[in-house]
């Protein structure tokens, strides 16, 4: 057994030097000053977290730290983390993306990384539209907002994450606010030492193509209830809400997903006596 | 009434009859039985799309010498049911000096069957298993197969005890007793057979399918992870690996799609274990954006793609080798990738444990087409020896140059990587355009230098004499890939007898394409034969975009889903070198 570390980290030993990509005023640098600030209250050495993301202004995330990260291909970043994890177990895995990335292109991922229970958090920085593409409606686009590709909205309902998480076996489900950095830091670490698959939706403000929702600082409310492990009180709680209240809203007691690479096993020279006739 | 059994070097028999029937447990007894009896032999499978009551057939050859593929004709055909068998008509054409076992009581022998001349002998199968207690058809048509072709009851029985032992005494009493009635019934007939001088064991006999022994080189080769998504006939790769990378400490995961298993594997070898992951071309063509990923963000994988008759849904359970262009030609950009095809069922162990061997030391996917014809065939070979690839990744450690660089400049193209947990190697590996720290460019200098690392790796690598099979001499040469390394194998042979010397040339290797190699072993050649299972022949023009062939060429290949014989590779040089 290694003796146990003795470090004490600053939330500027997980940050890079590399200069975002994003607007000033994006939500998504308040994200990444919550994700420092909760990896360095973990003590969690940064060589062991490992952030994953897909694509989109959101997933240009992991290399804003200074944890090993991988910026896959559009959608699949679950998947990605999924594979890390039970292949290092080890490892501290946040999985960090966005609404297009994580409910359009992704979608299918997320239920059954919700449903395989993954000992692993997944991020999503919403701001209701794609934003890297230049103003798109996405999933949480509200069907009445106007653009180009959608002229006059879309006419479409918004897809309610948290319900979905719930719904398909995620473990932990919490929404926060990007503006309330100390907070979402303290759900993220929560999210993080909770066993399983835990989704923390982060409302986060595209200031460029979705100005209106620089008022969210305004309509944000935190949720005046307890976490609850009752999957059927937290579905009515969250169907029933503004859709701007934060906090820990559901934290389940299932059993994290079992398989994983143990690297003890036997010698591959055992499994040839199968085929011996 | 028993004559002296004729002995012939190769054997080919059937047994057909509805789904359910067990026809494939009784091919898989004789099989096993075959291997401790000191015969090659080989059984692959003809199946139709139901789950259950559709047809099913199980074929079998049998020899005294390392079997490579199928026969084109059969000797014996034991129905135990004709339900659908005109189905199966054309996929085993009988010898018109061959056997037809029917049970009167199943009705007359449909004239797809009878067609072909061969003796119609009655044996009443069904009556048979009815007289024991626990009895079953399949069981009988064990013993009457058995007893034509003169397996030891021995070996036969060891089988059935070993195959049986879960299911009880009772179980295993009755299948002898049925054996032994239909061992009776068959060795009163005029004619039988055997195989004549079988080949002594040596090294012990292994009995495995291709997709096992995909499986089984992976797992030699270094392979602990795996990502899964069934689809036929790739799936036997999958379930053979779930319980073996357990036994040895790593791990299989299911995915909910092929865009998952791919970017799992991805995740789990970006973490330092090296992975698989295997499919079929709906698979494939959904994976490819993220075999792009690996190439650009340089992490090791192989993706195995076990080919079936395309395009779109095709025939899933029928064999062809039309996935080659989209393996090598199927991704956007410029994506220095690798692509393995391995040549016969025995080579599908060697040719994974070699794929993992590339992807590792060039981190770099690797995709290896095999095929159904070599994935769902079970043989009978010698114990395969040891093979000394290995997964040997260049890590980088403490140690290394500071500060760490992921994608640095070497002279070989290959940049030391660091797996999470390593302090002060911490990296975004990333599909974007990237320096070589990792960060996202947009410059032409970051495009062009990374461009020429990651061709420079592939293109530069020594691949040895692994990139391909070269057999026998003249100036007359079949040119091949995969899986038709088997009958090309076969034509070969039959024509030696008649004093017509072909060399074979089958590559392993497809891409990088292996020019300097492939055009040594094609030095005096007169006359080239190039042949591939598909209809456009995708093989021939990606060897003539690389190269001239010297000599006359000429081209055999069309598509699935029946299969490329012997006889006919034969003919077309038969014929070519008579005119």
């Amino acid at each position: 057994m290694n003796a146990p570390t003795t470090k004490q980290f600053k939330d500027s030993d997980y940050k890079s030097d590399i200069n975002p990509v994003w607007c000033p005023g994006c939500g998504d640098f308040h994200v990444l000053m919550s994700t420092t600030k909760a990896l360095s209250s973990l003590g969690v050495p940064p060589e062991n977290v490992a952030v994953i993301s897909g694509i989109g202004c959101s997933s240009r995330i992991p290399a804003y730290t200074n944890c090993y990260g991988f910026h896959g291909v559009h959608g699949r970043s679950l998947a990605l983390a999924a594979g890390l994890k039970v292949a290092r177990p080890d490892l501290t895995v946040l999985a960090m993306s966005g609404d297009g990335d994580g409910f359009s292109i992704g979608g299918n991922h997320f239920l059954h990384a919700c449903r395989r229970n993954i000992d692993m958090t997944y991020v999503v920085m919403d701001n209701r539209v794609y934003g890297m593409t230049k103003g798109q409606p996405s999933p949480t686009t509200e069907p009445d907002w106007d653009s180009a590709l959608s002229p006059g909205g879309t006419g479409l309902s918004p897809f309610h994450p948290l319900v979905v998480a719930l719904a398909s076996g995620a473990n932990f489900v919490a929404r926060e606010f990007s503006g309330d950095i100390k907070g979402t830091a303290k759900t993220l670490v929560e999210a993080i030492n909770h066993p399983g698959f835990s989704f923390v939706e982060i409302l986060s403000p595209c200031v460029t193509f979705r100005p209106d929702e620089k008022e969210w600082k305004n309509t944000v409310h935190k949720a005046v209830v307890e976490p609850t492990d009752d999957p059927a009180r937290a579905a009515r709680r969250i169907m029933t809400d503004d859709g701007m209240n934060t906090g820990i809203l559901y934290r389940g007691n299932r059993a994290p997903y079992r398989n994983k690479v143990t690297g003890k096993g036997s010698d591959p020279s055992v499994l040839e006596a199968m085929f011996e006739v | 009434m028993n004559t002296a059994k004729e002995a012939l070097e190769s054997i080919s028999l059937a047994i057909i009859g509805s789904g359910g029937a067990g026809a494939m447990t009784a091919g898989g007894i004789l099989l096993e039985a075959a291997g401790k009896s000191g015969w090659h032999g080989m059984m692959n499978r003809s199946v139709g799309p139901q789950i259950r009551g559709g047809e099913a057939a199980a074929l079998l050859r049998f020899a005294n010498h390392p079997v490579a593929c199928m026969s084109e004709t059969y000797d014996l055909l034991i129905a135990i049911d004709w339900k659908n068998a005109n189905r199966f008509a054309a996929e085993m054409p009988l010898k018109s000096d061959g056997l037809i076992i029917a049970d009167p009581s199943a009705g007359d022998v449909p004239v797809e069957v009878s067609g072909s001349g061969a003796t119609i002998v009655e044996i009443p199968i069904k009556d048979l298993a009815d007289s024991i207690p626990g009895g079953r058809e399949n069981m009988i048509a064990t013993g009457i197969a058995a007893g034509f072709i003169g397996l030891s009851v021995d070996h036969l029985m060891a089988v059935i005890a070993a195959s049986l032992a879960s299911k009880g005494e009772k179980a295993i009493t009755a299948s002898r007793a049925c054996v032994e009635l239909g061992m009776e019934y068959a060795t009163k007939q005029k004619r039988t057979f055997t195989i004549s001088h079988p080949r002594k064991l040596e090294s012990g006999r292994w009995l495995i399918t291709g997709n096992e022994a995909i499986g089984l080189g992976a797992i030699r080769g270094g392979v602990r992870f795996a990502a899964a998504y069934p689809i036929t006939p790739a799936t036997e790769v999958l379930e053979w690996l779930a319980p073996s990378l357990a036994e040895v400490g790593g791990a299989l995961l299911q995915a909910e799609d092929e865009l998952a298993s791919i970017n799992m594997a991805i995740g789990a070898s970006y973490g330092g274990l090296p992975s698989i992951t295997a499919t079929s071309g709906p698979g494939l063509s959904l994976m490819l954006e993220s075999l792009g990923l690996a190439t650009a963000a340089e992490v090791p994988l192989v993706v195995v793609d076990v080919m079936r008759v395309g395009p779109s849904t095709g025939i899933a359970t029928k064999s062809e080798q039309s996935d080659l262009n989209i393996a090598v030609y199927g991704m956007h950009g410029d994506a220095p990738h690798v692509v393995v095809a391995p040549l016969t069922v025995a080579d599908c162990l060697y040719t994974a444990q070699w794929a993992v061997h590339l992807a590792e030391a060039m981190q770099v996917p690797v995709v290896v087409l095999s095929d159904q014809s070599l994935g769902q065939a079970r043989v009978l070979m010698e114990k395969p020896a040891n093979l000394a690839f290995f997964a040997k990744r260049k890590v980088w450690d403490d140690a290394g140059e500071q500060p760490y660089m992921r994608y640095a400049i070497t002279a070989d193209g290959v940049s030391p990587m660091a797996l999470p947990g390593t302090a002060g190697g911490q990296y975004t590996a990333d599909g974007l355009t990237h320096s070589p720290r990792g960060t996202p460019s947009t410059r032409s200098v970051d495009q062009e230098s990374q461009m020429q690392k990651r061709h420079d790796k592939v293109a530069n690598f020594e691949y040895g004499s692994h990139w391909g099979l070269i057999e026998g001499d003249g100036d007359t040469v079949i040119l091949t890939w995969g899986s038709i390394t088997g009958p090309a194998r076969e034509a070969i042979r039959a024509l030696a007898a008649e004093g017509i010397n072909v060399k074979l040339v089958a590559m392993r290797l497809i891409l990088p394409f292996p020019l300097d190699d492939l055009m040594a072993s094609l030095e005096g050649a007169k006359r080239i034969l190039v042949v591939e299972q598909n209809h456009t022949g995708q093989f021939f023009r990606h060897v003539k975009s690389h190269t001239d062939l010297p000599g006359e060429v000429r081209q055999f290949h069309r598509p699935g889903p029946h299969l490329i014989g012997a006889a006919e590779i034969s003919r077309h040089i038969r014929d070519w070198v008579k005119s």
